[in-house]
């Protein structure tokens, strides 16, 4: 390998570049030259390929692809000389993953290499399994594998390779090693005296025992032996000790492995092992050498988690309190980082909680280090021990850092200052000065649900209100302040604003002026809540303010024809129920107590601790077998919650709080709901009863697919979840079918968007699945249930998607003949050990397979008159029909593309249309319509559609009919209305009626 | 286990990647370029390790060289620190005196050198001679 002189070469032109583009000449000139050589077999020395492939392994790290040159990097495998075989295994476990088809050519190769009489080719091939081995490896090579490692005849060098592949292989397919024929051998494998075996043969233990402990008990005195041949008696080879400490990986790769081991039961083992850490605990000194001070440290923290899992007798666990006081007050950054992560670990002990407290200020002082590692672990402590006695302290010592905190840790900080606020209160007003606080701070990264929260408390507690209310004026009178403050303020002047009247600057018309002030500067959402709130103040004016009456209802006025249903609508009912006197002051009575419920957040935070509590051995246990992705998501060990997700409302039409209320949808189980439970009362009418059925009944029958029509073939949306999913599947389903790019499915762990192009008969959609979380999402599948008549053609999704993360997957559509039924995708994900699962209809309707046309009256009329009657041109009374104005009518029609031609029908209470129709057996074809309609009777019509095809003609005809039952108005989809409400002075179409509060205002009119 | 290990410069520049776990090769380039980012700046009297996604980078700074680690969550971080340290030990032994031309120009040999020090992720040998050792029996096979 020596004198590779155009390796070097090579290296120093790279080297001399000036700049990335030089490099990328330079390198793409080599890679040229590379393939050139490659394909003239003839000319190439095994030297010559050796010294490519290695060119190509170092192109590999300058980042570019080289891809081409794999299938070299491993033929090389089979070489017969070292050399070059050599750097065919080692290019290639650098190159290539387990993932690669090119790994199976070799899998001969490699066994060969294995059990043949070669020893440094079998060095070769355990290393490259054990590096990048896959199941196929782990399938037909742990036998082998096995008899190397046990082998009496093999080298140490080779032993020690053969324990850490198999270990590998073990890790791939737990399958590979049968535990009852194991164990013994592995028990005698821990007397090895060779240290390069038995510490390789101690991390293969560490992974089976985490696997099962029970199998491999007989190891467990052999652990304690090798502590005290190396701890105690010091027995190893010079080259084996590391500044003096006999080898400190194998003394904590030792400790680890009885971490998995739920108790130690023989006594004298009990004891040696007890000696042992004793003597670890004891005699640790801070030295000046560093490493040296590391290295036995490494010792002593691992020797502490051992303690801490044993849950040793009181005086050694005082010991280690005490050791870790130490720990987190000294300046080394280190060591004080493990033993704020190690206190924290601690807290899951039982009484310790009351010395750790001892140590509070000193942890409040790394909070505020200037190392952003060192405060994530002194903020969870912090988080971990607090209680009733502490909380004030902590949770200000939060907020204070609050204002320096880096974006990344805000969101974090909030939420967990909100749950302790919550958790802990001595009292609740100072609750609620933390929560207006942190809005205050960190508007941006305070989640609605802790809004939510602190509206729930003002409203269920009396004493509150007069402090809240008088504490959200404060806030009013800052300049700038964050729309959730101008949102929760809003709620709580509305409700309690009243119980100011008599103070300065708190009449109604003072707090109208100052919260319109804020009006010009909020989102659509912050709106309908004002505007609320101006209908309360101007109820409770007192004495009654015909000024404040007058500006009021110049607002309602102004908004009354707002773009916005939810705004339009308040304003318009708001000004009608004003002038009504007493009926106003019923419907706008106080907001009725909410049932006491769990916070969600608490919950939240509750559900994590159950992890955190798990043992050690159950979080390691988990962990271990997790080693399929750098990504893959280890249990955290901190006790903190995943950040909330409230969904962003944009790209929706429906209104903000019908999203809220339809978010959390329990799919089967209905859990106790913030969103809900706040939102829900949020229409101002209802008594709490009537809350929950008439407005949840409905909301909680939109997980369940509605009738639409006939068109629903399929089992559609019918949910296996576990999750809860965000909006509602079949509303989005019908904006999809009307519009081509928009979100399909969501839910906290994964949003399907699609995107979608129509041309003729031919689509093609792209399924965009995004990972919302920051841990990947497993064992994604997708699959296309495609009707007859749609050719549908799906390109495959990774199995994992990366945190954070979006994959595309186009989906190409073919149309062959017309038909109403509708594609089904199948999708399912693990997101840790939950299985998600859902069927999605593809929004590859009838409609988007028409193209617009306008017709002239000359054009129109003689076709019409050509298609002479059944089966081409088919008529029908259509009654049930949604009212619908002509205007209206035309619009939807336009909207699924079939073309309302006007001035055609000599009637004006007619409509002719057209469109064209796309397949690949009908090819282009037109089809026309006409839709008769009675002024009298505006729920019926006669509808009569025509074309060359018979089968156009009858599925078109039937897909107008359910649009003209089904209107979906906006996105909304039609959900029957719980209680027949008379649809008296109602302004919006009772589609409404079903999933929005305010439209139930007109029914108590 | 380890997750990966990277060497790179300042400049960020790649000089040994090494994968245990399976990564798709853009996302290696991800890795790289979110890591270095990571340790780059980090004051010398910061601790030694940083969370990086869903797992832990333990990192140690040689000159010019940044040496790094990605463990799980609940690995012993000292003994990967000192895993690196030794690891230098070892090259700064087989170069005499390393620095980052010695690892550029024979980068080949780097690799060699991680394989008998580290397997699947587990740390295999901690004899330096054990692995200087090794090392002249492969030079005089080439």
């Amino acid at each position: 390998m020596t004198g590779m002189r155009g390796l070097s070469v090579f290296i120093s032109d790279i080297r001399n570049c000036q700049n990335k583009e030089a490099e990328r000449l330079r390198v793409d000139k080599e890679l040229g030259n590379i393939r050139t050589c490659f394909k003239n077999e003839k000319v190439l020395t095994p030297y010559k390929k050796k010294k490519y492939v290695w060119k190509m392994l170092y192109i590999h790290m300058l980042g570019y692809d080289v891809d081409f040159g794999h299938m070299e990097a491993v033929s090389l495998i089979s070489a017969p000389k070292y050399p070059e075989k050599q750097v065919g295994y080692i290019v290639t476990s650098c190159l290539l993953n387990e993932n690669h088809d090119f790994l199976r050519l070799a899998i001969n190769t490699v066994r060969n290499d294995i059990i043949g009489r070669n020893e440094t080719f079998q060095c070769l091939a355990l290393t490259l399994v054990g590096n990048i081995g896959g199941r196929d490896f782990a399938e037909s090579l742990a036998p082998d594998v096995q008899k190397l490692l046990i082998s009496s005849s093999c080298r140490p060098l080779v032993r020690k390779k053969a324990a850490l592949c198999l270990l590998r292989l073990f890790r791939k397919n737990p399958d590979a090693i049968n535990a009852d024929g194991w164990a013994d051998r592995m028990a005698q494998l821990l007397d090895e005296r060779d240290l390069g075996v038995l510490t390789s043969s101690t991390s293969l233990l560490v992974s089976l025992v985490s696997n099962n402990h029970e199998a491999y008990s007989s190891c467990l005195p052999k652990c304690v032996k090798i502590l005290e041949r190396l701890a105690r008696n010091q027995d190893v080879p010079q080259e084996y000790t590391y500044y003096g400490i006999p080898s400190p990986w194998l003394q904590v790769k030792a400790m680890r492995a009885l971490q998995y081991f739920p108790t130690i039961e023989d006594p004298s083992t009990r004891k040696s092992l007890f000696e042992v850490l004793q003597r670890i605990l004891m005699g640790t000194d801070v030295v000046k050498n560093v490493n040296k001070n590391n290295a036995s440290h490494a010792v002593l923290f691992e020797a502490l988690s051992l303690v801490m899992h044993l849950d040793a007798e009181k005086e050694m666990m005082s010991q280690c309190v005490a050791l870790l006081g130490k720990f987190i007050s000294v300046r080394e950054p280190n060591i004080r980082y493990l033993g704020l992560e190690n206190m924290t670990r601690m807290l899951m002990v039982t009484d310790v909680q009351d010395i750790i407290k001892k140590h509070q200020s000193q942890i409040i002082t790394s909070l505020k280090d200037p190392d952003i590692s060192i405060r994530r672990r002194a903020l969870d402590l912090l988080y971990g021990m607090c209680d009733v006695s502490n909380a004030k302290d902590i949770v200000e010592e939060l907020l204070q850092y609050l204002s320096t905190a880096e974006f990344s840790m805000r969101e974090e900080l909030s939420l967990k200052a909100a749950i302790l606020a919550e958790k802990f209160a001595p009292d609740l007003s100072w609750y609620v000065d933390v929560i207006l606080q942190l809005i205050d701070k960190a508007g941006d990264f305070v989640s609605d649900d802790i809004w939510f929260r602190v509206v729930q408390f003002v409203t269920n507690n009396e004493d509150l209100q007069p402090y809240a209310a008088s504490k959200a004026r404060e806030y009013l009178d800052k300049t700038a302040i964050h729309e959730t403050m101008v949102k929760v303020s809003a709620y709580i002047l509305g409700e309690y604003g009243h119980l100011l009247a008599r103070q300065p600057g708190c009449s109604a018309s003072e707090l109208f002026n100052i919260l319109h002030e804020k009006l010009p500067r909020v989102s659509t959402p912050t709106i309908p809540i004002l505007l609320s709130t101006y209908a309360k103040l101007l109820m409770h004016a007192q004495p009654p303010d015909p000024e404040l009456e007058k500006k009021i209802w110049a607002v309602f006025k102004k908004y009354e024809s707002c773009i916005d249903v939810e705004i339009q609508q308040r304003a318009v009912e708001y000004f009608e129920l004003s002038k009504k006197g007493a009926a106003f002051m019923d419907v706008l009575a106080e907001m009725p107590k909410f049932p006491e419920r769990q916070s969600s957040l608490i919950k939240k935070a509750e559900e994590v601790e159950d992890t955190a509590d798990q043992s050690a051995i159950k979080l390691r246990a988990q962990q271990q077998p997790s080693n399929a992705l750098v990504l893959a998501d280890p249990q955290p060990v901190s006790g903190a919650p995943p950040p909330l997700k409230v969904p962003s409302v944009s790209g929706s039409t429906q209104n903000p709080e019908s999203v809220a209320r339809s978010l959390p949808q329990p799919n089967g189980t209905p859990s106790p709901d913030l969103l809900s439970d706040l939102l829900g009362p949020l229409a101002i009418e209802a008594s709490p009863g009537d809350v929950s059925t008439e407005q949840h009944g409905p909301i909680g029958a939109e997980g369940v697919p509605e009738e639409v029509g006939g068109s629903a073939i399929v089992p559609v949306e019918e949910q296996t979840n576990t999750v809860e999913v965000i909006g509602n599947i079949a509303e989005r389903f019908h904006a999809l079918c009307l519009k081509d790019s928009g979100v399909l499915y969501e839910d906290p762990y994964i949003q399907i968007g699609i995107k979608a192009e129509w041309r003729g008969h031919q689509g093609r959609l792209v399924l965009f699945l995004g990972n919302k979380n920051t841990s990947p999402l497993t064992s994604v599948q997708t699959l296309i249930l495609p009707p007859a008549h749609l050719r549908l053609e799906l390109s495959p999704v990774p199995d994992t998607i990366p945190p954070r993360a979006q994959v595309q997957s186009p989906l190409e559509v073919m149309n062959i003949r017309p038909s109403r039924d509708v594609a089904v995708l199948d999708f399912s994900y693990m997101f840790g050990t939950k299985l998600v699962s859902a069927k999605l209809r593809i929004p590859a309707t009838l409609n988007k397979f028409l193209q617009p046309i306008q017709l002239t009256s000359e054009e129109f009329f003689p076709q019409w008159r050509s298609l002479s009657g059944p089966p081409l041109k088919l008529q029908e009374v259509v009654r049930g029909v949604r009212p619908l104005a002509l205007p209206e009518m035309a619009t939807l029609f336009n909207s699924f593309r079939v073309t309302i031609c006007p001035g055609l029908d000599p009637n004006p209470n007619n409509l002719v249309a057209s469109s064209t129709f796309y397949s690949e057996s009908t090819g282009a074809m037109i089809c026309l319509a006409r839709i008769e309609t009675d002024p009298a009777d505006r729920t019926q019509l006669r509808l009569t559609v025509g074309s060359g095809d018979p089968t156009l003609t009858f599925e078109l005809k039937e897909f107008i009919k359910e649009q003209l039952i089904t209107i979906p108005m906006g996105s909304r989809a039609l959900v029957p209305a719980p209680t027949p409400a008379p649809p008296v002075a109602q302004p919006l179409s009772p589609a409404a009626l079903a999933d929005d509060p305010g439209a139930l205002l007109a029914g108590l009119l | 286990m380890i997750r990966f290990i990277l060497l790179q410069n300042r400049q960020g520049k790649t000089r040994l990647a090494k994968y245990y776990v399976p990564l798709e090769e853009s996302e290696k380039h991800k890795v790289e370029y979110e890591v270095h980012r990571l340790v780059v700046n980090r004051d010398s009297k910061f601790t030694n390790f940083v969370e990086f996604r869903t797992h832990k980078v333990i990192y140690r700074r040689y000159a010019g060289l940044f040496f790094s680690l990605c463990v799980d969550i609940t690995d012993n971080e000292l003994a990967y620190l000192e895993c690196i340290h030794l690891f230098v030990e070892i090259l700064d032994h087989f170069f005499s005196n390393v620095c980052e031309l010695d690892l550029v120009f024979n980068f080949h040999k780097v690799y060699l050198i991680l394989d008998e020090f580290i397997l699947a992720g587990e740390l295999q040998e901690t004899s330096k001679r054990a692995i200087i050792e090794r090392m002249s029996e492969l030079e005089k096979l080439d």
